[in-house]
């Protein structure tokens, strides 16, 4: 047995290099804390309405527990076609262009392993959702970041994406509105990028996980832009919208012959999407309309109080368009955001996530999620504010 | 937002959360407080904001009330239909709502008093004399579950993780 190697050795190297997520990092300190408040949570703090969690109770008193289909419900394949047609504007046969996946999580895995090769790049913008980088390295595949900036209201612009085109870049992956800025691009901005996509034959993936949570004028997905259908793996799920984290349940459309070969990836690695969750999914979408509107205009007057208190309190934090998530900007603090953040936490109690946590332009900034009770933010605040005088004393 | 969309949204917010300042709804809603508190003053003045109650656990509120729903037939009338006989039953202060309703009988009340004694005898002695009133059915409420949209019962506390990305 000599010469054996450790079991960190056998740990494949482009495994073995994949940073620990900076979420992770934080959720350690935090569950040895008593009485913290935490605006560190990316899910919504509703339960899953009881019109859905009772249509899963149906699916399962009638003894639905079997696998389905590799791409899952034909009635819930259906039921998401309708919906991205009605609210998207794009359409998809439910029969070859949809695949119900194990959340927008495992959608993005299959879009990513069916479409690269070792070496290829994919561009995206960062501040992003933490496992974005890791997804396309366990492709073996680049992930090459673009910088978006708060006087672009985070907007990834198509010429900041022209300069990193390289005969390799493959792919292109958008989430707006974004975790963690909440940043969203307009109508403007997503035709220059499918212009930009069209000319340079790339494939756009849009998880769209957020839509729903647009505060104000929603513009059209670049899924439904014109050229765009054949080149677009939309991406979309019921965690957020629809307060259905646990579930574990998502959804891919897109051209019959990317859907095809994800499918094979799915059939042999995970067979189904969970029964009856697409029983509930298909509950959500046809008949959660209000249940999700009701949930969304709480999140607005959320987002409303908490960066005006912020603001407020002289941190200068940019108006969020979507999603659940303020990004205010803590540089003037003189603090790192880690420094900010651990600190806050050990003095007051109080969790938000560094912005480094979503790239390293995120460095400056903390996100704060007010998918918490308003009672909390206030409180949070209030806490903040003693943080800052704190630090503003030289304490 | 035009006025008409401001104080649906303000209607919206107290419907929830009556204890809210002009402040509070303002930060809410993107509105200076001072405009806020005018459109609640305006719509308290044109009857759209009729008033402001606490929902109070039953037993907490310790005054022993007894409830019931009362069913009333009600031989309508060619001028008016049911409304005369609505507006009589409706000026007893015994009497917290009154509905016109569609199916078997025709009003729908919900009376309050000290004992089943006094709601028993407020309705032998007072509805059921009143001209045009057929018939009555009284249910007593036993126990509440649910009003106005707040489940009496709380479920327990789930927990979600305390930092996710
Ligand atoms: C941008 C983004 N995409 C995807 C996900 C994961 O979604 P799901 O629960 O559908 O796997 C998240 C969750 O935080 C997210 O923020």
């Amino acid at each position: 047995m000599s010469g054996s190697k450790s079991p960190r050795e056998r740990v494949a190297p482009h495994i073995s290099c994949l940073p620990r997520s900076g979420i992770r990092d934080f959720f350690d300190i935090v569950s040895e804390m008593k009485d913290v408040i935490s605006l560190g949570i990316g899910e919504p703090d509703f339960v899953t309405p009881w019109r859905m969690r009772e249509s899963t109770i149906y699916a399962l008193d009638h003894g639905h527990t079997g696998y389905t289909s590799n791409l899952g419900l034909t009635e819930c394949r259906k039921a998401c076609c309708e919906y991205v047609e009605t609210y998207f504007g794009a359409s998809y046969d439910p029969f070859k262009e949809c695949i119900i996946t194990v959340g927008v999580s495992e959608a993005l895995d299959l879009a990513l392993r069916a479409l690269l090769s070792p070496g290829d790049e994919v561009i995206y913008h960062e501040p992003c959702y933490v496992s974005y980088a890791p997804t396309v390295r366990m492709a073996h595949a680049v992930p090459v970041p673009v910088v978006t900036r708060e006087e672009d209201g985070f907007a990834l612009r198509a010429e900041a994406v022209r300069r990193q085109l390289t005969p390799r870049t493959k792919a292109l992956l958008l989430n707006y509105p974004n975790n963690p800025t909440g940043g969203d691009l307009t109508a403007d901005d997503k035709a220059a990028l499918a212009r930009l996509a069209v000319e340079n034959d790339l494939i756009v993936l849009t998880d769209e996980i957020y839509s729903e949570l647009t505060y104000g004028e929603r513009s059209p997905s670049i899924a439904s832009l014109p050229g765009m259908h054949e080149r677009t793996i939309f991406l979309h799920g019921f965690s957020k919208a629809f307060a259905m984290t646990g579930y574990r349940i998502g959804y891919a459309c897109g051209p019959q012959d990317l859907i095809e070969a994800m499918m094979k990836i799915h059939q042999y690695t995970m067979l189904c999407a969970c029964g009856f969750a697409q029983e509930t999914a298909i509950e959500a979408l046809r008949k959660g309309q209000k249940e999700m509107a009701a949930m969304r205009d709480e999140y607005e007057q959320r987002r409303n109080v908490i960066v005006k208190r912020l603001n407020e309190l002289g941190l200068h934090c940019f108006m969020p368009k979507g999603a659940f998530y303020a990004f205010p900007r803590i540089a003037e603090t003189g603090l790192t955001a880690k420094d900010f953040a651990l600190t806050l936490l050990r003095r007051k109690k109080v969790a938000v996530v560094p912005g480094t946590a979503f790239g390293p332009c995120g460095e400056g900034y903390v996100r704060c999620a007010y998918a918490t009770s308003m009672k909390d933010i206030e409180t949070a605040m209030a806490r903040i504010g003693e943080f800052l005088q704190e630090i503003r004393a030289g304490k | 937002m035009d006025t008409c969309e401001k104080r649906r949204k303000i209607l919206q917010v107290l419907q929830a959360r009556a204890r809210l300042t002009a402040e509070q709804i303002g930060d809410r809603l993107q509105l200076p407080a001072a405009e806020v508190a005018a459109l609640i003053e305006a719509m308290e003045a044109d009857g759209t904001l009729l008033g402001y109650r606490a929902l109070v656990r039953p037993e907490a509120a310790g005054n022993g009330e007894v409830r019931a729903i009362i069913e009333v037939e009600v031989q309508p009338e060619r001028e008016g239909g049911f409304d005369r006989v609505a507006r009589a039953i409706a000026r007893f202060d015994e009497v917290r709502d009154v509905y016109l309703v569609s199916g078997r009988y025709d009003l729908r009340l919900e009376v309050v008093g000290d004992s089943l004694q006094e709601v028993a005898l407020f309705v032998a002695s007072k509805l059921a004399s009143i001209q045009g009133v057929k018939g009555t059915a009284t249910y007593f409420l036993l126990k509440k579950y649910k009003e106005a949209g707040f489940v009496l019962e709380k479920g327990e506390e789930y927990e979600r993780l305390k930092v996710s990305a």
